[in-house]
């Protein structure tokens, strides 16, 4: 398994890829759908997100010290945005998510080029993530 | 006037968004700010600062002057009686809480009913439950059919002694289609009771005559009207005004403050407790100068109405997309297009509409009642001014085309 620095260059890089924001859409549509599906009794409102405009669903199951998430989303763009973090952080250990400080996400732009209201959706993710870690 | 001389009054239409020129389809969130706004605001702002009513200098006549040529101006826009008809609020939602505190608070009794419409903006609806919880009063609902039409047959059932007040926008910001306001206020008024009228984008899309509406209320917002945010109108019949106690209390809207007691100002100054938007408000006169100016221009209106045609039928022609707010049956559709595209979320269309540059609005729109109604989590609304060009209309329809191909 990559490490988490790895994993996040990846990320990165692969989004640095597209010069065009659409073309970055695709990409995360794309990753969306490669998530696992989440079963409808994982969809609980203690796995809901809040202060995104779509529904987001983070689920997580730890194995000792190793933290595991699924997600899904009723929106496609959203559900690439938490596939991505997912794709990141999961089978991280507790400390690693702790410790972390989430600025790869600045070197996507991801936070600059989603409206203010968005960005605080994927502040919620961010901070959901950490939330099970703790 | 014509558009392209129209376009250049407003700068925002210049301006650039990821590099793509802004294609602006949120009007019935807020207009943009033409120049001539802008103008008034700043020359307010720069050489017209004093405080109104209060002092002798001549900057305060100034200040004071243009303050109240505004509200002259709002008075004969919409035909009131006299410019004392006018109070300046800050906008479509105070108007409606001044009218739920001084008005409501004195005349809603417990038992009473307020009908509000299922397709009424959050800002008439909150305001009249606060109401009722507090009153014990009662909150009815007078639902729309599935084209977003009203029935007044449903309305007449509704009605009894016991209703005091109905609450119903001109125009829906949801639906796009202007309501019966004129029969419904006849409708009411032969049982004595009294109607609120939320203008907010009826004001925007309709010449308004309030004598010949006969509403007791009719509330609007400034920047849906090209002038400065947090500027708006309540229009009440004066003897209703007059029949109403202030609500908030403070400076200007006295007669004589004693210990023993304090009496109040006449209205309109009744209800304008502290100091006034001294910059905003008079920039209502050049906003409504260009509405007239606009509506006065057959070119405007038939290239309004062309997009109208153009846009209904290109999301119509698709079975995917689901329409809110059909014209037909007596109801006319104004340029606000709410829809959603099966399966689909509108969170991601509008997300990709706005890279391409075109600004629409996504979610519930103030009117989550609404949207439960339709049984959605929320809608897309592309909503247009008469600055906008029949070219954008296309280069939306296309865009959203796209949109929705990316997402298959
Ligand atoms: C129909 C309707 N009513 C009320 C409002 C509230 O207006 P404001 O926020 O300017 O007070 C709006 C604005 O979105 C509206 O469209």
């Amino acid at each position: 398994m990559k490490t988490l620095k790895e994993a996040q260059e990846e990320v990165v890089e692969e989004m640095s890829m597209f010069d065009d924001w659409l073309d970055k859409y695709s990409y995360l549509i794309d990753l969306g759908a490669t998530l696992e599906t989440l079963p409808e009794s994982a969809r609980t409102e203690d796995n809901l997100i809040k202060g995104c405009q779509s529904r987001v669903w983070l689920e997580c199951n730890k194995e000792g010290n190793i933290i595991y998430f699924k997600a899904d989303s009723d929106a496609l763009i959203t559900k690439g945005i938490i596939a991505l973090l997912v794709r990141v952080y999961s089978g991280r250990t507790l400390e690693e998510i702790r410790d972390d400080d989430f600025s790869f996400l600045d070197s996507i732009g991801l936070k600059e080029n989603l409206s203010p209201t968005r960005a605080g959706g994927l502040n919620a993710m961010i901070a959901k993530i950490k939330s099970y870690a703790l | 006037m014509d558009i392209d001389s129209l376009r250049q009054l407003f700068p925002q239409l210049q301006d650039k968004v990821y590099g793509k020129t802004l294609v602006y389809l949120d009007n019935a969130a807020t207009s943009l700010r033409p120049s001539g706004v802008v103008e008034c605001w700043r020359n307010s702002a720069e050489h017209c600062t004093a405080n109104l009513h209060r002092a002798v200098h001549h900057i305060a006549d100034l200040a004071t002057r243009s303050y109240e040529d505004a509200r002259a101006k709002v008075a004969s826009y919409i035909g009131a009686g006299s410019p004392s008809e006018i109070v300046f609020t800050s906008g479509a939602t105070a108007s409606i809480n001044l009218v739920c505190y001084s008005f409501g608070r004195k005349f809603i009794q417990s038992g009473d009913e307020i009908i509000v419409a299922e397709s009424e903006h959050h800002s008439n609806i909150v305001p009249w439950q606060m109401l009722c919880e507090e009153k014990g009063a009662k909150l009815r609902v007078w639902g729309v059919d599935e084209n977003g039409h009203l029935s007044l047959d449903d309305l007449k059932s509704l009605l009894n002694p016991r209703t005091k007040l109905v609450c119903l926008a001109h125009i829906s910001n949801v639906l796009g289609l202007v309501n019966p306001v004129k029969e419904v206020v006849k409708l009411c008024h032969s049982i004595g009771c009294k109607v609120l009228t939320d203008g907010a984008q009826g004001i925007v899309h309709t010449k308004v005559d309030v004598q010949d509406l006969d509403c007791d209320f009719y509330v609007f917002s400034g920047h849906k009207i090209f002038a400065a945010p947090s500027t708006g109108v309540l229009y009440a019949k004066k003897e209703i005004l007059d029949s109403m106690p202030p609500f908030m209390g403070g400076g200007e809207m006295i007669s004589e403050v004693k210990w023993s007691g304090t009496t109040y100002a006449e209205p309109p100054y009744r209800f304008e407790a502290g100091t006034q938007n001294i910059s905003g408000t008079p920039t209502l006169k050049p906003a409504l100068e260009l509405m007239e100016e606009i509506q006065n221009s057959a070119q405007l209106s038939d290239n309004l109405k062309d997009i109208t045609d153009y846009i209904l039928s290109g999301l119509s022609s698709d079975p995917r997309i689901r329409l809110y707010g059909i014209p037909g049956a007596g109801y006319e559709k104004v340029p606000v297009f709410s829809f959603s595209v099966e399966q689909l979320h509108h969170e991601d269309l509008a997300l990709i509409l706005d890279k391409m540059g075109v600004a629409v609005r996504s979610g519930q729109m103030c009117a989550e009642p609404l949207m439960d109604r339709y049984g959605v989590t929320g809608m897309l609304r592309a909503s247009f001014a008469p600055y906008n060009t029949m070219q954008e209309a296309r280069y939306f329809i296309s865009s959203l085309h796209k949109a929705m191909d990316m997402l298959r």
